[in-house]
């Protein structure tokens, strides 16, 4: 009965997508730890950790569709809540690192003693505690985004007014954060760590950890969207979607609705910047940098804005294609290849690569469906 | 004062200016409990500015709005609460849901709680879909609940917004041009529907069509910039000569 529900609430797609990261998250790591290099079957740590990194970005996305694809707010700054969660998982992760830092103090990090820091700022107090820590993950992006949204939404900022502020916020941020006054490591931002819940970061089966990690996270940040889209809720974003204004004289206060699917997908955003944080081992200002906010926006609009699965896939795709191009002599023209992707797919499949998939899948459906209605009254193609 | 403790709603001295140019001048109308009013005028005459002054899309410069005897003050709400309050509209280009279907329309219509909470949370129970389905069986829309809004003829997305409004149950009900674009045999439906509708809510209904008008059989208020023009009968201004003036163009 429930498991019938759970089956219809997240669509065909939807299901392959959860098996798809299911299997992912176990295969991938089985491949790693249990079979032995220069096995073909064997898979590096490396491509693991990178994988993993694209798992992170795939979330990202998919707080990103949430309130774009659905709600119709085209965040250009949502790479403020990723960097602020992976700054909360960084904290932690200084930390951990307790005396074995280069200058050995127990209580502060390196560039604090090397700053002439007598006490640990307010800000980290707390952050040894790998709970509290996480709790600051949904927390800190979280709060950012209701304040930020709750004054927004309120005086009724839409459309590209809207998209301006989300970049202006993030920008500041990554102005901020540069600062070394800031006390979060300014310029170099955090990096060293050593430890994640006692077990070292750089070990393989610790690597493996995190990944499967991200795998279960991802499959929850699914599950969970894909409930909020499917809800009446779902559809009464939709409607403030595309048209507003007549939402609100059916009643709806559009503010608080927005505001909710705002700090829901805020909150994603910073657990998907928390995973992202252990396994490239830094976070520093550029994770702010407004370019990011925006290449995560084209990453949906290429896997298909407003379905979920399509923007995992689409920030799956295009950060693999980032790496083919930015690991050669490519490297100096990837801006362009995105730019250019991104044109080519507005114009050519405004619905994106799940868009292109359903078509191909319909017009598979039907001629197939016409193939037995001529089979069955067994008349033959003149 | 007897007419402020009566009324439904009432509006007087209502001005509406936009960049000086004034949509509305002193503009006063009641509308009693039950009752159902035709406003006519020529294009331009304020008719959808007088909507939105009342559902608080507009603020207006000056004049009272009162709504349910006097009692709410209806210049201080927005339009959300203004909805809550009691009033529902239908606006003069059809404005649905596209992407939505024709029964989902009616559900985000349904009267109830508005928060997203209760909307995240609440279930979808029967005794909405049965509800949803009376409705859209009064509007002749029943064969049509599952398909997308957005594909629904011009007339039938009307019909469509007057099962959201029968839906949102309103106290009064306010109804911007119901039958443009549709067929004789649809408008006469209509005017029937709107009489049906008029027995348990307020109703004030803005069209040209005169024949239309005529087959509502109620008060007739005539408005031409900005104010009220003659109010009556529709045979008493059918015949003012100001009216037939205003209509034929000097
Ligand atoms: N937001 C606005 N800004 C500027 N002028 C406006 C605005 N809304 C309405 N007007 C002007 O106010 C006047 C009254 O418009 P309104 O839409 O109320 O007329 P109407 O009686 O509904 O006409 P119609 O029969 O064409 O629907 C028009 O001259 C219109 O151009
Ligand atoms: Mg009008």
């Amino acid at each position: 009965m429930i498991t019938a529900r759970f089956i219809r609430l997240m669509e065909g797609r939807g299901l392959l997508f959860l098996a798809i990261v299911a299997a992912v998250g176990v295969l991938i790591p089985a491949c790693n730890l249990l079979i032995p290099p220069g096995s073909p079957l064997h898979i590096s740590t490396g491509t693991m950790v990178l994988i993993g990194k694209y798992l992170c970005y795939a979330m990202f996305a998919i707080a990103l569709d949430l309130v774009w694809g659905y709600c119709g707010i085209l965040s250009l700054g949502h790479g403020a809540f990723f960097a602020l969660g992976g700054y909360a998982m960084g904290m932690y992760l200084m930390r951990q690192i307790g005396s074995r830092g280069v200058y050995g103090n127990p209580i502060l990090p390196d560039f604090m003693v090397f700053l002439n820091y007598k006490e640990l700022p307010i800000t980290w107090w707390g952050f040894q505690h790998f709970p509290y820590a996480m709790l600051m993950v949904l927390l800190v992006p979280g709060l950012l985004a209701f304040v930020f949204g709750w004054l927004a939404f309120r005086s009724r900022v839409t459309g590209v007014y809207l998209s301006i502020i989300t970049q202006a916020m993030t920008y500041a941020l990554w102005l901020s954060f540069f600062r070394n006054d800031m006390g979060f490591g300014g310029n170099n931002g955090l990096t060293d760590f050593k430890d994640i819940l006692g077990f070292n970061v750089q070990a393989q089966g610790t690597r493996a950890g995190l990944f499967v990690a991200t795998c279960v996270a991802l499959i929850l940040t699914f599950v969970i969207a894909r409930l909020i889209v499917a809800s009446t809720y779902g559809k009464v974003l939709v409607s403030i979607r595309d048209a507003e204004s007549r939402t609100r004289f059916l009643g709806y206060r559009v503010e608080h609705h927005k505001l909710l699917v705002w700090v829901v997908s805020a909150m994603m955003a910073g657990v998907a910047g928390a995973l992202y944080v252990p396994q490239v081992g830094i976070i520093n200002p550029s994770e702010f940098h407004p370019a990011n906010s925006i290449e995560a926006v084209v990453w949906v609009a290429i896997g298909g804005r407003g379905t979920l699965v399509g923007a995992a896939l689409g920030a799956v795709v295009v950060n693999y294609l980032k790496t083919i191009f930015t690991s050669g002599w490519l490297a100096a023209y990837w801006l362009f290849a995105l730019g250019g992707l991104f044109v080519l797919v507005t114009l050519a499949m405004p619905k994106g690569l799940i868009g292109v998939w359903e078509d191909v899948r319909s017009r598979l459906k039907s001629r197939k469906a016409v193939a037995d209605s001529k089979a069955a009254s067994g008349q033959a193609p003149t | 004062m007897s007419t402020v403790t009566q009324s439904i709603l009432y509006l007087d001295g209502v001005s509406v200016s936009f960049d000086g140019f004034k949509a509305l001048r002193s503009l006063s109308l009641t509308l009693e409990p039950g009752e159902m009013r035709a406003i006519i005028g020529p294009n331009g005459a304020g008719k959808t500015t007088m909507m939105d002054v009342i559902t608080g899309k507009t603020r207006c410069d000056e004049g009272d709005v009162l709504f349910d005897k006097g009692s709410v003050d209806l210049t201080r709400f927005d339009e959300a609460a203004i909805a809550e309050i009691g009033i529902g509209r239908k606006f003069q280009k059809p404005t649905v849901f596209e992407s939505h279907t024709v029964a989902d329309n009616v559900l985000l219509a349904l009267k109830g709680d508005r928060g997203p909470f209760s909307a995240l949370f609440g279930a979808r129970n029967r005794i909405a879909a049965e509800t949803i389905d009376r409705y859209l069986t009064i509007v002749r829309l029943i064969d049509h609940r599952a398909r997308l809004a957005g594909d629904l003829s011009h007339g039938q997305k009307q019909w469509l917004e007057i099962a959201m409004l029968l839906a949102q149950d309103p106290k009064l009900l306010l109804i911007d041009e119901p039958v443009a674009g549709m067929t004789d045999a649809e408008t006469e439906a209509t005017a029937d529907l709107l009489k049906e509708i008029n027995k348990d809510h307020s109703v004030i209904v803005v069209e040209h069509d005169m024949g239309f008008v005529r087959a509502l059989g109620c008060r007739v208020t005539c408005l031409h910039e900005g104010s009220v023009l003659a109010e009556g009968s529709i045979d008493a201004v059918a015949g003012n000569e100001r009216v037939v003036e205003v209509y034929l163009g000097r």
